[in-house]
């Protein structure tokens, strides 16, 4: 476990680590409860969900229906309601809730020691 | 946990309806087994009909195919008939020695139709209308073609009738009361429907009673003869007499039954292992042949077998609807009246239409609509509602089906609009598509419209449209949404008011202990529920209950507006309207400092900077030092003034400065919706203060003050709410119409619709007669505007940073 965290450190430590690499965003305290926060990445922006539970989720900052920021989206349970049309996406698939249909991607993501890591 | 046994006998609408419930609330709970006498999966039985007519195939109607019983674990077993309960065992036995071991046990066996005891009643050539079985009989039948003789002028009779008519047969219906459909129209109606049903050939035999069926040389039916001695020729007699509850099998397990299984208001038999719903059972000495009714038993059903036991079934009011082609009728309660009730007529024999509602009480208690039935359904939820209609008596009979002015091109009668036409212009859906929705996904709430084809569900203006199409598609299993008992959301089935007053009562301050305290179903609510549990809590708690951030619209959290690409939009706050050249310079530079794309003047006379990127939001605010617009809340948005008395040479009031005195006393106050004010300085009305929340026009002699305009979805003007002579008054009346609107409207009403419930008597007599309560009133909301800061300007000094920053990777 702490080699783990020893590398992540290094990996972080170092711009433009590699793909696969575990990357270190923040503490858990700097997401609020049943909500996010936005990583920029080069791959494009990745929302972080916290639930009322303190699980960490992330998934592609887009909804699969027009596009919007589900970053700035209602959380709830283990979904969040997009901010533009209100589709549910779950947080553990990115999958809409039906009827609805459509899929973000989701991206690897832990926390340890109260440190979020990232894997994009 | 082991799984308990739920065994369903029956694999109907109402069955199935009550299992889709179940599955919904707890999919894990039962093993659950369906026997069913039919050879088919579950199917939408009231459009057999227009597959009799033609019109649909019995593919078209099927609900549940069996891939969606596997789907859901569901074993079931088809073509089989339950005929015994043992109780004391806990199983059932079917008829080819299948036996089922029950912990739950639901009975839905639905109805038989009622077969008359005359001579010849089993002749080859006589049939009911009950089934599939049934309808491809007929079909068969008027394959052959030649005459048919139907028993029975009611709903059944007359559908059975019109689709042997239209498959080439000459049909006869013979009818043994008065008039046609004596249980839901009137002479009046019912004669009119006849005369439609002639013209298109059906022929009728009234006040007859069928004495034989009479046999033909090979044992097959050839007429029918009546007591009074008269024979008609027929090679098809279709018996539509009545149904009656499928009892039999619960009987014979000694369960009680009278006219129907006897169920109490949370559908268990005697038996409380033991559940009925559907048209088998009897539930306060009724038992009902509608499907609508069958729905809402259903739904109390599944919650108690989830032993959620929450939900009580207390009866319906049923409406009905003829589903013959071309022919438009509407019957709901008690439609013939009796020495204490009125009616409101209205009768053009020529045109077609005929419109009676009876009135008890200052309240509909039944109608019967011919010819034009676009309003049925608010009649209908008016009449279930009990709403008073007092103050809608002189334009009752002209109908109003909540429709929207904008966005669906003026048409207000959904039947005469082609299928290619769009009918909700917010999501661009056409007639054809919410038809073929409704009939393939078989949908019968307008929530499920919306869930399913986004009808209707934006900006709502269409809704009476939809409910139309949704009204003539599935006919009598429409039940418009009930206003007064309507859940909060799925987390609960409280309503809002309930909510609202266990807060109160309950002193409750936190979202969590409204969730505990009201046992929420979800652990932490939903996107609807949370932000509307948000306000009731600050509105109703000032400076104790403390605001969730999380809980808001991201608008409402980040004070700004999300646009479509994810950027923001920001309106910087003018009081009445008016700037100066330090503001607008200030403006001017931060549009160039941060290389704002687009600068618009809005319609609520400020200035809108679009295409911000969130993170500049807080630094933009500190340029800016001006305070938020509101533009994004629910809260006050503007009030919008004309110049008045200052500079116009009409103007007999200050008009610009009133309209800034309220936006100082008012701007930082929170509602259940946007609110927009305007002050015009004479009857000309520049500031348009006919469609504002509250509007105010000068007059020489003081401000006349109007409420509960409207300007958006459907044009509302606003209702002239008292007359007072000075400024002060005017702040006071409009606060304490503004904080009554704050402690007693639903979140996301506008006043328009709570004025609507609750009426504008009401209103005039807690803001305008009632001195004290006014007063209180506005003490209230001084009490929750005290101390509110300006949210830019704290964000500007760095308040809720997490709100705008990104995180690093």
């Amino acid at each position: 476990m702490s080699a783990g965290i020893e590398r992540v450190r290094r990996d972080t430590a170092r711009p433009g680590a590699a793909a696969g690499d575990w990357i270190r965003v923040g503490a858990i305290e700097d997401i609020p409860r049943l909500g996010a926060r936005v990583v920029r990445s080069a791959h494009g922006d990745i929302a972080v969900f916290r639930s009322a539970e303190d699980e960490v989720f992330a998934l592609r900052d887009r909804c699969p229906h027009k596009g919007g920021p589900l970053s700035q989206g209602i959380v709830f349970g283990r979904h969040v309601a997009c901010p533009l049309h209100n589709w549910s996406i779950g947080l553990e698939d990115g999958a809409a809730v039906a009827p609805d249909r459509g899929c973000t991607g989701r991206y690897p993501v832990k926390v340890e020691n109260g440190i979020v890591y990232l894997r994009v | 946990m082991k799984r308990m046994k739920l065994v369903m006998v029956g694999n109907g609408m109402a069955g199935m309806r009550t299992l889709e419930e179940l599955l919904e609330i707890a999919p894990d709970l039962y093993d659950i087994t369906v026997f069913g006498a039919e050879p088919h999966p579950n199917y939408n039985r009231i459009l057999l009909s227009p597959v009799l007519a033609g019109e649909m195939t019995l593919d078209d109607i099927m609900l549940n195919d069996l891939e969606w019983y596997a789907r859901n674990g569901i074993r079931l077993h088809l073509g089989r008939k339950v005929v015994g309960i043992d109780r004391r065992a806990r199983s059932v036995v079917a008829d080819d020695g299948t036996r089922e071991p029950y912990d739950r046990l639901l009975l839905a066996t639905g109805s038989d139709p009622f077969i008359l005891p005359i001579p010849g009643k089993d002749l080859e050539g006589v049939l009911t209308y009950r089934d599939i079985g049934d309808t491809n009989a007929m079909i068969d039948a008027a394959g052959r073609g030649g005459r048919a003789v139907v028993i029975g002028g009611g709903l059944l009779g007359l559908e059975a009738a019109n689709g042997l008519a239209l498959r080439g047969m000459e049909v006869t219906v013979v009818h043994l009361m008065e008039w046609l459909m004596e249980r839901q129209l009137d002479r009046t109606a019912a004669d009119m429907l006849q005369k439609s049903l002639e013209q298109k050939g059906l022929k009728f035999m009234l006040r007859k009673q069928t004495r034989a069926i009479l046999q033909g040389p090979e044992g097959r039916v050839r007429g029918v003869s009546f007591a009074d001695g008269e024979e008609i020729p027929a090679e098809l007699v279709v018996m539509a007499v009545g149904i009656r509850p499928s009892d039999a099998l619960a009987r014979s397990a000694g369960i009680h039954c009278s006219r129907g299984v006897v169920v109490n208001d949370t559908l268990q038999t005697y038996d409380p292992r033991i559940y009925a719903v559907g048209e088998c059972a009897s539930h306060r000495g009724t038992a009902y042949g509608l499907v609508a009714p069958l729905f809402e038993m259903a739904k109390v059903c599944a919650n108690h077998l989830a032993m959620l036991g929450i939900g009580r079934y207390q009866g319906s009011v049923t409406s009905t609807k003829l589903k013959v082609t071309g022919i438009d009728l509407f019957s709901a309660g008690n439609f013939t009246g009796g020495a204490d009730t009125e009616d409101i007529v209205l009768h053009d024999a020529v045109g077609g239409v005929y419109k009676r509602l009876v009135i008890k009480e200052e309240r509909i208690v039944g109608s019967v609509l011919y010819g034009d039935t676009v309003d049925g359904a608010w009649y209908f939820q008016l009449l279930r509602d009990r709403h008073n209609i007092g103050e809608l008596r002189d334009h009752l009979m002209f109908g109003q089906s909540h429709l929207g002015t904008a966005g669906h091109q003026g048409q207000n009668k959904a039947a005469g609009m082609p299928e290619a036409m769009e009918v909700c212009g917010c999501n661009g859906v056409c007639k054809g598509a919410i038809v073929k929705a409704i009939k393939e996904q078989g949908l019968f709430s307008l929530e499920d419209v919306r869930k399913h084809t986004k009808a209707s569900s934006s900006c709502g203006s269409c809704t009476g449209l939809v409910e139309q199409i949704l009204a003539s598609t599935v006919g009598g299993a429409y039940a418009p949404q009930q206003n007064k008992a309507k859940p909060m959301c799925g987390c609960t089935d409280f309503t809002h008011e309930e909510v609202r007053r266990v807060i109160r009562e309950q002193h409750l301050l936190a979202i969590p202990a409204v969730m505990r305290f009201m046992e929420w179903r979800t652990p932490n609510g939903c996107a609807s529920c949370r932000p509307a549990l948000n306000y009731y809590l600050i509105s109703t708690w000032p400076h104790q209950a403390k605001d969730d951030p999380q809980s808001r619209y991201i608008n409402e959290r980040a004070h700004a507006n999300i646009q479509k690409d994810g950027t923001y939009s920001v309106v910087p706050r003018m009081f009445g309207g008016v700037t100066d050249a330090a503001q607008l310079r200030r403006i001017a530079d931060v549009v160039d400092k941060y290389r704002i794309p687009t600068v618009k003047v809005t319609g609520g006379q400020r200035i809108d900077l679009l295409g911000v990127k969130k993170e500049d939001l807080p630094k933009i605010w500190a340029d800016l030092a001006m305070p938020s617009g509101h533009a994004y809340a629910k809260a006050l948005r503007t009030v919008k003034t004309c110049v008045g008395s200052e500079w116009c040479r009409f103007g007999v009031q200050d008009s610009t400065q009133m309209g800034i005195d309220m936006e100082q006393a008012f701007w930082k106050l929170y509602a259940p919706h946007k609110v927009k004010m305007a002050v015009s300085g004479c009857p000309r009305n520049c500031a348009e203060s006919g469609i504002k929340d509250v509007g105010v026009i000068g007059v020489d002699s003081g401000w006349e003050i109007y409420v509960a305009g409207n300007g958006g979805i459907k044009t509302e003007v606003a209702q002239f709410l008292c007359k007072v002579a000075t400024p002060a008054e005017v702040l006071e009346t409009a606060g304490a119409f503004i904080q009554l609107y704050r402690e007693e409207a639903r979140y996301l009403d506008r006043t328009v619709h709570w004025v609507a419930r609750a009426g504008l008597d009401y209103v005039k007599q807690r803001v305008v007669q009632d001195e004290a309560s006014r007063a209180a009133l506005y003490a209230r909301l001084q009490f929750a505007l005290q101390g509110e800061t300006d949210p830019w300007a704290e964000r500007a000094q760095g308040g809720a940073r997490h709100e705008y920053e990104a995180l690093t990777a």
